[in-house]
């Protein structure tokens, strides 16, 4: 007869945990940020068919980083939870607060009970009537979740890019303004390649905004062109 | 309802799929409309009713409207009721008939069509939503066969053809496009004729919504579930336009300025007609008529 192994609870949590972060650490990173048009969500994507963003709700959305397949289940599931609360209820009644919740309970319930964590971040975020009420929740690996102020980033190479990112952000900029600093951040080379410098032109970015301005479904992408006067702006 | 447990998404929730109406009907069924138990028999006047619902072709788009009556039995139930609304930015759905379930079926129609497009990342053909109606119809025919039936138009506009089309329905879910023009309730049969003599190839936006309004019109004066313009109130019909830059309502201002036009219009062709004097159709008895009597007193006549 044999005896199974034994591994300390510590032990087997920091393998998941150091599992987890390798996973989320392959994609490339998102920023999540307010500005005074709205919430933007940006990211680098060669993709034009698989998101990183999405829009949830009529002020909600959704940015992940990881594996594909775990965090597009978690933004479906998360459209289903937001579009059946808003029929059962009212569509004033959906909030990203308890959006966030839901996610923090599948990713804790994941994280400590299967037999492998999800490799996900995600961030949810809510736009409110004004600049000061937008709330942005940080969603990690094993279920926890932090609440942010005015911006985030997720995946990647996330401590550069968001000591980049923060040097040149203010939660009062324009929109393009905001898109010039993270088309910065994101195109910092990576630390361990100093070498490389190679600037991503825009067309490879997805972005979408959470636009203060339009009703109900407050959800847009991003194209090309919102990116313009970001490249030939007044920053220098 | 199942919302969320302790352990966060129910595996239903995780699973693929892009629709909501099968989503809710696996985890959520009580709070589909129809699926509660029904009795045999449902009072005529238990619920009330929407009635003339038309919509047009014009030159680049669709016009799509309807009257603001909701009777029960004899009675108006209300009188600005809405029955024209947006499916989603590209699409219109009236609706006449059951006024209650109509109105819950066009909310779930809406969220069918907005959760598609948000899972999917890209919306629906104008066909799909088109067959996604008749299948949420097709649902309510245990209900339409009790009495309380939904008739909707469905009209939006086709981004691969480049036109707008026009879909009507029967209560078992039956979908049929419609070339030129269509109308659906009680008061359709008065609003088509009129339909038939004023509809034209290539009309503009302006002429296209006047004649919508006098198919209410028509339907008005001979149906009395339908209501006209309420010149004290100032209600007009509501009238949606839908063309490539999507949906949108005609504005009150206009609507007032419309009918104005159709009343005024109307008047000048009544000026001359003869209208029978009273006490004709009596059982003959009466005294030979001396002219009208006068009750109002010389000095209130101004």
């Amino acid at each position: 007869m044999s005896m199974p192994f034994y591994i300390s609870p510590e032990q087997l949590m920091a393998d998941r945990a150091d599992y987890a972060r390798k996973g989320i650490a392959r994609g490339r990173a998102v920023i999540v940020a307010t500005c005074t048009e709205g919430i933007v969500f940006a990211t680098e994507n060669h993709s034009q068919a698989l998101h990183k963003i999405s829009e949830i709700y009529d002020r909600i959305g959704f940015a992940a980083v990881g594996k594909y397949n775990e965090f597009e289940a978690l933004r479906v599931a998360g459209i289903r939870y937001a579009d059946l609360r808003g029929y059962s209820y009212d569509r004033s009644d959906v909030t990203a607060r308890a959006l966030a919740h839901a996610y923090a309970q599948t990713l804790g319930t994941a994280f400590t009970t299967e037999s492998k964590p999800m490799e996900v971040e995600v961030v949810v975020a809510e736009l409110g009537h004004d600049a000061s009420r937008d709330e942005i929740y940080h969603l990690s690996y094993d279920g926890s979740v932090a609440q942010e102020h005015g911006c985030v980033v997720i995946g990647g190479d996330q401590d550069t890019i968001d000591a980049v990112f923060r040097s040149s952000w203010e939660p009062t900029m324009s929109l393009a303004d905001t898109l010039t600093a993270i088309t910065q951040a994101l195109s910092q080379p990576p630390q361990k390649d100093a070498e490389h410098t190679m600037v991503t032109p825009a067309p490879t970015y997805e972005a979408a905004l959470l636009d203060r301005s339009r009703p109900r479904r407050t959800f847009r992408r991003l194209t090309v062109t919102d990116f313009v006067p970001s490249t030939q702006g007044t920053r220098s | 309802m199942t919302i969320t447990g302790s352990r966060g998404f129910p595996d239903g929730y995780l699973a693929p799929g892009s629709s909501f109406l099968d989503f809710a009907a696996q985890h959520a069924p009580t709070i589909m409309p129809g699926t509660q138990p029904t009795f045999d028999t449902i009072p005529q006047d238990i619920a009330p009713h929407g009635t003339t619902i038309v919509a047009l072709e014009y030159h680049n788009g669709i016009i799509i409207a309807g009257d603001r009556r909701a009777t029960m039995g004899t009675t108006i139930a209300h009188r600005e009721i809405e029955k024209v609304f947006a499916a989603d930015e590209h699409s219109a759905i009236a609706i006449a008939g059951t006024a209650g379930l109509a109105i819950e079926l066009v909310r779930l129609f809406q969220l069918e069509l907005e959760h598609y497009e948000k899972i999917e990342g890209t919306p629906l053909s104008l066909d799909g939503k088109a067959n996604r109606l008749s299948t949420m119809l097709r649902s309510h025919l245990h209900l339409a066969l009790q009495g309380l039936p939904i008739v909707p138009i469905f009209a939006g506009w086709d981004s691969t053809r480049h036109q707008g089309r026009l879909f009507a329905y029967d209560v078992t879910g039956g979908r049929y496009e419609e070339p030129n023009f269509t109308c659906a309730g009680s008061g359709s049969v008065f609003a088509r004729s009129a339909l038939k003599k004023l509809w034209k190839p290539q009309l503009d936006a302006t002429r296209a919504i006047t004649i919508a309004l006098e198919a209410l019109w028509d339907a008005a004066d001979d149906d009395t579930a339908t209501a006209g313009p309420d010149i004290i109130r100032r209600i007009w019909p509501i009238i949606a336009v839908i063309d490539h830059k999507g949906f949108r309502y005609v504005s009150e201002a206009d609507l007032a300025h419309a009918n104005d036009t159709i009343a005024h219009q109307r008047s000048q062709d009544h000026q001359h007609v003869r209208v029978l004097e009273p006490g004709r159709d009596g059982p003959g008895n009466r005294l030979p008529s001396q002219g009208s009597a006068t009750i109002i007193p010389e000095s209130d006549q101004s």
